[in-house]
């Protein structure tokens, strides 16, 4: 029976590969939707590109803005303006607020997301926060800046665009100490709710 | 081969024969009270989610509870009864069907089986741990299912060892195919219960790896600070969904494939005639396969895809119909005309195909994207699967008991009994599940242990049919007992219609068959 060996270790070759196609999804999904802006992900243009661009003078967008902290970032963390309103092709900045409420000092990452999804390719920004890490020393506050441009192609049926960001502690043993680690377990069974363990600052 | 023949009836005795058996016969045995064991479980879980949704309010457990009990129903009657079930169906009647003394790997096949045990024994202990079991659902969508305490754990580390089974079982199912078939029995000769095993192993083998690795990603992310699906460090939690329906939907007809080749073989049998339409049922069973892999973000239409990807998946599910009404019209093609007797197993594949069909125009309606905005996530869907997978797999699964019991024990069925459970069950089962669409088309919400006041009385109704329903399988167990322990001697062809290898060899089925190759014509 040495062709049942033989199909068995086809077979066998089949389902490792299979095994290591699902991780291959990952970045292959990633890749699509940086190609085509679905899932909110939103392009990253640089200055001298956005300079050349038209304006659109006769349209007007308005841009929203929104953002929040996850459990396990003891930050506050806001924009300063809910809404502005700008021309497509036009390079604007919106400002976010964030101050860091304990005495250490702690690194987050704010991920941002775009809504309508059919808007988020057209959405370009040209410096924002979360293209890096951000260290916060104890009690610091700060304001950081988003500059962005609508691309002046964006659908006609677009005229309202919301911005959002979810801000991260990066350091999970951190995030944990703060009340973010959800596999925190009390001795009654109950999951220990951020706004219990995170220290009021 | 030869010597074979010179073991006789021979075989160890008491538990070392079930724990290091590589006999085909006998690890189909233990497959299939495996999965009736699993079945009653699952079963049970079931009935403390209708027992709770029975009123308004909390009545009886804590929503915590009724999450985890939602969750492993769902993985205890889709892992440890369906799939088993009919692993333990293909291990009995594959060699039989094909002429073929056992399957290609007898020592992987035993541990196949007894991967099984430790891995429901995993999931239910899951339940005791603090924290509870997993509770996340069935698909353990993160971010919920990437908190939450070790139960979830003990979730992963079952759906790892439940998938090993799986791999395990479909290589040595394809190899007994591939390389066992007796002399004579070409491809497109092999019954089509055969042919529906192939294509299935052949999905389990594509699609369980994906989910094993979609799981190992949950996990390390839980455990080993990776980030596949936590926004945080650059992951995105709908890529878990991406990943979990590519296995997902293959897997929907992993449990249903099977099921077709089961009505494959009872309808001809029971109508007197050949089945309509053989090449055509092979090919569409393998479309069926094929589409399977393409069709998967139907299940996540509420995420924000664009239009164009709406469009794609709404147009490939829509596809599915072709080849499944092929297979439909040729069942009805078959009775047509045909000299009908309507024994138990008969009636079962009647009314799995008649309600399977109902399970499918239910599909039909969720696959359409702007309409699928109001079913998301509702009790429509809830009967849109077990029309599907209640009616047609564990009805066939039942039909199929019926129908080769008496080659498996000896014995006829009691036929009294059986049409009573077969009563009982189907018409319980739509008491319970009809209802079911009417309260999602109005709005209430699945996995919810609450509901509004004006969803009360289909939510009563839907709870008595299913009390009915968990009670009648009482009966079946009864049936089951009662067969392998005496009753009317079953000949060897056992039903008059019955055509195929396996009706061949004596009532009950020796311990070792086809030790010789029969030849085929």
């Amino acid at each position: 029976m040495r062709s049942n060996t033989r199909i068995a270790t086809i077979l066998t070759v089949v389902a490792i590969a299979m095994f290591g196609f699902g991780y291959a999804l990952v970045p292959l999904y990633d890749l699509i939707c940086d190609i085509t802006g679905l899932n909110g992900k939103t392009g990253r243009v640089d200055a001298a590109s956005v300079q050349a661009a038209e304006v659109d003078q006769s349209r007007w967008i308005t841009v929203e803005f929104t953002g929040h902290t996850t459990s396990g970032l003891p930050w506050v963390f806001r924009p300063l303006q809910k809404k502005m309103r700008v021309h497509p092709g036009e390079t604007a900045v919106a400002n976010y607020y964030v101050r860091n409420n304990t005495d250490e000092t702690i690194t987050g990452q704010a991920v941002p997301s775009v809504v309508p999804g059919r808007a988020a390719p057209y959405f370009k920004k040209i410096e924002c926060f979360c293209f890096s890490q951000q260290t916060l020393a104890p009690r610091e506050a700060k304001e950081m800046p988003v500059r962005f441009v609508v691309d002046a192609k964006i659908s006609q049926r677009v005229d309202t665009i919301t911005l959002s960001y979810a801000f991260f502690n990066t350091d999970k043993a951190s995030a944990k100490k703060y009340g973010g680690d959800p596999m925190a377990v009390n001795h009654d069974g109950h999951h220990v709710h951020a706004h219990q363990a995170a220290p009021d600052g | 081969m030869a010597t074979a023949a010179a073991h006789h009836e021979e075989h160890p005795g008491g538990l070392t024969r079930w724990l290091f058996t590589t006999n085909h016969k006998d690890i189909g045995t233990l497959y299939l009270w495996f999965a009736f064991i699993m079945f009653f479980v699952g079963g049970a879980m079931a009935m403390v989610i209708r027992a709770e949704l029975f009123q308004p309010g909390m009545q009886m457990v804590e929503p915590h509870f009724f999450n985890q009990m939602t969750t492993v129903h769902a993985l205890v009657m889709i892992f440890g009864g369906v799939m088993p079930a009919f692993v333990g169906l293909a291990n009995w009647q594959i060699p039989m069907m094909i002429g073929a003394p056992d399957m290609a790997l007898p020592r992987m096949n035993n541990w196949s089986f007894w991967l099984l045990p430790p891995a429901a024994t995993l999931l239910i202990m899951s339940l005791f741990m603090p924290g509870g079991g997993p509770a996340a659902g069935w698909t353990i969508y993160p971010p919920l299912s990437t908190q939450g305490g070790m139960g979830m754990d003990f979730a992963i580390l079952t759906i790892h060892m439940l998938g090993f089974s799986s791999i395990l079982g479909s290589m040595n199912i394809i190899a007994t195919i591939l390389n066992m078939r007796a002399p004579g029995m070409t491809l497109m000769k092999m019954p089509l219960f055969v042919w529906t095993w192939l294509i299935t192993a052949f999905l389990l083998l594509a699609a369980i790896p994906v989910l094993a690795g979609a799981v190992t990603m949950l996990l390390t992310d839980r455990h080993f600070g990776t980030s596949f699906f936590d926004a945080a460090g650059g992951g995105d939690p709908v890529m878990f969904q991406h990943v979990f329906w590519f296995f997902g939907h293959p897997e929907v007809y992993i449990l249903v494939l099977p099921a077709f080749g089961v009505f494959s073989q009872i309808i001809p049998t029971f109508a007197r005639k050949p089945l309509f339409g053989y090449s055509s049922m092979v090919f569409a069973t393998a479309t069926i396969a094929f589409l399977s892999f393409i069709v998967w973000a139907h299940h996540m239409y509420t995420v924000g895809m664009p239009m164009a990807g709406e469009l794609f998946f709404m147009y490939s599910t829509m596809l599915i119909a072709v080849p499944t009404g092929v297979k439909v019209f040729n069942w009805i093609a078959t009775m047509w005309r045909g000299s009908m007797t309507f024994e138990t197993p008969m009636l079962y594949a009647i009314a799995g195909v008649f309600l399977f069909t109902i399970g499918g125009l239910s599909g039909l309606m969720l696959a359409i994207t702007p309409a699928d905005f109001q079913y998301h996530d509702t009790y429509f869907v809830v009967a849109h699967f077990h029309y599907v997978i209640f009616a047609g797999s564990v009805l066939a699964l039942m039909g199929a008991a019926y129908f080769w019991l008496p080659k498996w024990t000896g014995h006829m069925y009691n036929e009294r009994l059986g049409k009573l459970h077969f009563w009982l069950t189907t018409i319980s089962f739509n008491v319970t599940f009809f209802p079911q669409h009417f309260l999602g088309l109005a709005g209430m919400p699945r996995r919810i242990p609450d509901y509004a006041l004006q969803f009360t009385e289909f939510n009563q109704i839907s709870s008595i049919g299913a009390f009915v329903l968990g009670l009648s399988q009482l009966l079946f167990l009864y049936i089951v007992v009662q067969t392998i322990k005496g009753g009317k001697q079953a000949t060897d062809r056992v039903w008059e219609g019955a055509e195929g290898l396996e009706w061949t060899v004596p009532s009950p089925a020796p311990y070792h068959t086809f030790a010789t190759a029969p030849q085929v014509k």
